[in-house]
């Protein structure tokens, strides 16, 4: 018994499966943002497991390349995450509500 | 990966964030769906850990479980508390739908895939003693013109974040 590439791989199809959900199914703005985070997370759950699996593992030199994916994927977050709150908040003084559901003003 | 640490510590880390993820799911409360994240998160931390990912696991909790948690909570008490309310929308059949069929085909697919032809061997013995030193050569060698960008975007989303919920002045 031991923990392979694929356990680490099925567990960050969970999380990402549940933060699409989340994003997809919630009202809330700031909620969905959480889907999103979660779904970056797994992501970054896939990056190092590849990183530490691969075969390049035989040569000397450490391949940190996904860590390093990972650190710009932290990043970036980190930039959405105080993006979308700022619009949220914005949205919220303009239409007082977060309802997306409710937001609808550029629909068809 | 056999040591009986590794096994132990693998599935109860990925058990507390995938429920953590699932508790985000179903919480009632935007504060309590964060709580859950949060701790989703510090697990995923673990996680990273097993995987000899040291620097990657400290960025985490500093940044995922510390100050995107604290920006959330703001942007939660800024609206009133009818907009905590963590409910669902009108896609929640089909959002679960997807999210489940994303979640079992990435399962298959790795589950089906064999990896070990893949990538020559699986290295088992092969740990970082750490991997900052490594990070940060790569940083400022490799992919310099990527952190360059990254940091205009930081000042960029910075900006931006400023300039979008600034109260205007009366001129």
């Amino acid at each position: 018994m031991s923990v392979d590439l694929v356990h680490y791989l099925t567990v960050s199809g969970l999380l990402f499966g549940v933060g699409i959900a989340i994003a997809l199914a919630k009202r809330n703005a700031i909620a969905v943002l959480m889907g999103i985070e979660l779904m970056l997370n797994a992501v970054n759950l896939s990056f190092l497991s590849f990183s530490r699996f691969s075969a390049a593992f035989a040569v000397k030199d450490e391949p940190l390349d996904g860590h390093v994916f990972v650190v710009f994927v932290l990043t970036v977050a980190a930039a959405e995450a105080a993006v979308a709150l700022a619009l949220s908040v914005l949205i919220y003084r303009r239409r007082e509500t977060v309802d997306l559901d409710r937001i609808n003003l550029l629909r068809w | 990966m056999e040591s009986l640490g590794i096994i132990v510590a693998f599935y109860l880390l990925s058990a507390i964030a995938v429920g953590g993820a699932i508790g985000v799911f179903l919480a009632s409360d935007l504060i309590r769906a964060l709580a859950f994240l949060v701790l989703s998160f510090v697990a995923t931390a673990g996680l990273f850990l097993t995987l000899s990912g040291d620097f990657i696991a400290i960025a985490q909790i500093l940044i995922y479980a510390g100050a995107i948690p604290v920006l959330i909570v703001f942007a939660v008490m800024l609206a009133p508390l009818a907009g905590r309310n963590n409910g669902n929308g009108l896609y929640l059949v089909p959002g679960v739908a997807i999210g489940a069929a994303v979640a079992v085909t990435v399962a298959f697919v790795a589950v089906d895939v064999e990896w070990s032809t893949l990538s020559g061997h699986l290295l088992a013995e092969r740990d970082f003693a750490t991997t900052a030193n490594v990070i940060g050569d790569l940083l400022v060698g490799k992919y310099v013109l990527a952190f360059e960008i990254a940091s205009v975007l930081l000042l960029a989303a910075l900006i931006g974040a400023i300039v979008l919920v600034r109260e205007d002045e009366p001129a």
